[in-house]
């Protein structure tokens, strides 16, 4: 496989090759958990820290592991990985934990994560890897959150409530009422919300790409 | 082929100790904090519908577990903390159910002074409509605040329903199913602390 420059890995997890509007990985997660802002952050944080740990792990392991037993290798590393985070969150973001519940574990299921590794770690050095997932999880993130803002601006009028779930009482004040007295809109937070505004951010990246390449 | 075999087994196995091992050592620098973390949730929610100067046991260990789906009117086991002051006992905190929830059972701690009335109620979690059931929740609304107070005389049992069924308690404007389901649910415990209290506050508690 080519060497392929780190801004090249970064463009493509962020953009061209976006884990949610391109490669539609991960869905499940992202459908499932952004019905507001701090949710999808705190979900898609877990995932980046998935995908860097276990790229990096894969990257280094890569060398000896036989092709046949690659992808059980792969989940072994993954779901310990996963595991670990999950305790982790558990014990310093309980929370949080209360909020993701059973999603932190269901990362394991993730296909992102899978993908990645077999897509990449398994072929590159440590320094890319960790760089690629890294730009992947960044690319998850903006996704989610982009959709996650959507859905919590137009279901309940607000934006970032409830982000001291995350990061303390100091946040508490990040709350941004931005419809005033709103009575909610209930089909952008139940799930059909969540596919209608995946689909229209989707078109948004159709437009811009086809706006750029007819330039 | 068999040596592959063996060596890509034995490679398995190699990765399969290392992963566990990892999620071991994770398990065991976490498990503590992690007690503490549930332990302060538990504390925190049953200081919400009594006050912790109201007794001085360490509630939190002082409990049984009662199982009797058709006196609770949950088919699983409720568990009921024990407040206590010196010998005396204060009153319950019972998390139960309510089985008839729109999007099944809501989860509920009620806190039952020694004299039937109640100290508070508090929803611990639930799967109701976003927007029209949720009012049971503290953050939403204060609907379940008005529960306080009241015992199985102050209203008398027809007055343990909704309004539209004949009783004292507010429905929601499109949501009644989940109002009723918790007004039944609380009533039930009610009668059962009723006639069973001297049990309830005498058992030894459960081993942790």
């Amino acid at each position: 496989m080519a060497k392929v420059s780190l801004s090249e890995i970064s463009i493509n997890g962020l953009w061209k090759n976006n884990p949610v509007l391109v490669q539609i990985l991960g869905l499940c997660p992202a459908l499932a958990v952004t019905a507001s802002v701090v949710n999808a952050l705190g979900l898609s944080m877990a995932t980046t820290a998935t995908l860097v740990l276990s790229n990096l792990i894969i990257s280094l392991i890569r060398n000896f592991v036989k092709s046949e037993i690659r992808i059980p290798v792969y989940i072994i590393v993954i779901a310990s990985v996963v595991t670990a985070i999950e305790l982790s969150v558990k014990a310093y973001a309980y929370d949080l934990y209360l909020v993701l519940g059973i999603f932190l574990p269901l990362i394991v299921t993730n296909c992102v994560i899978l993908g990645r590794a077999e897509a990449f770690a398994s072929k590159n050095g440590p320094v890319a890897a960790i760089v690629d997932g890294l730009m992947c999880g960044i690319g998850f993130t903006i996704v989610l959150c982009a959709l996650g803002a959507l859905r919590e601006l137009i279901g309940n009028g607000t934006l970032f409530d409830g982000m001291h779930l995350m990061f303390g009482e100091a946040a508490r004040g990040l709350k941004i009422v931005v419809i005033s007295d709103y009575k909610g809109f209930l089909l952008a937070i139940l799930p059909p919300g969540a596919f209608i505004g995946l689909g229209l951010l989707l078109a948004g990246k159709n437009i811009i790409d086809h706006r750029s390449s007819a330039k | 082929m068999i040596k592959q075999m063996i060596t890509a087994s034995l490679l398995l196995t190699l990765y399969s100790v290392i992963g566990t091992g990892l999620v071991a050592y994770t398990s065991a620098a976490t498990t503590e904090q992690i007690k503490a973390n549930e332990k302060g949730v538990l504390v925190n929610s049953i200081g919400e519908v009594l006050p912790a100067d109201s007794y001085d046991n360490d509630i939190t260990t002082d409990k049984i577990s009662i199982s009797d789906p058709a006196k609770l009117g949950t088919p699983n086991p409720v568990t009921v903390y024990r407040a206590r002051k010196g010998d005396t006992p204060v009153a319950a905190v019972i998390t139960t159910e309510a089985p008839e929830g729109y999007g099944g059972a809501i989860k509920l701690l009620i806190g039952i002074n020694s004299d039937g009335t109640l100290a508070g109620v508090r929803t611990i979690s639930h799967a109701e409509t976003p927007g029209l059931g949720d009012k049971i929740e503290t953050s939403k609304d204060d609907w379940i605040l008005g529960f306080t107070g009241k015992s199985l005389g102050e209203p008398n049992l027809e007055g343990w329903n909704v309004k539209k069924d004949g009783g004292i308690f507010d429905q929601f404007s499109g949501a009644t199913i989940t109002p009723r389901a918790v007004v039944k649910s609380i009533r039930t415990t009610l009668v059962y602390f009723k006639d069973n209290s001297d049990s309830i506050f005498s058992k030894p508690s459960d081993k942790i």
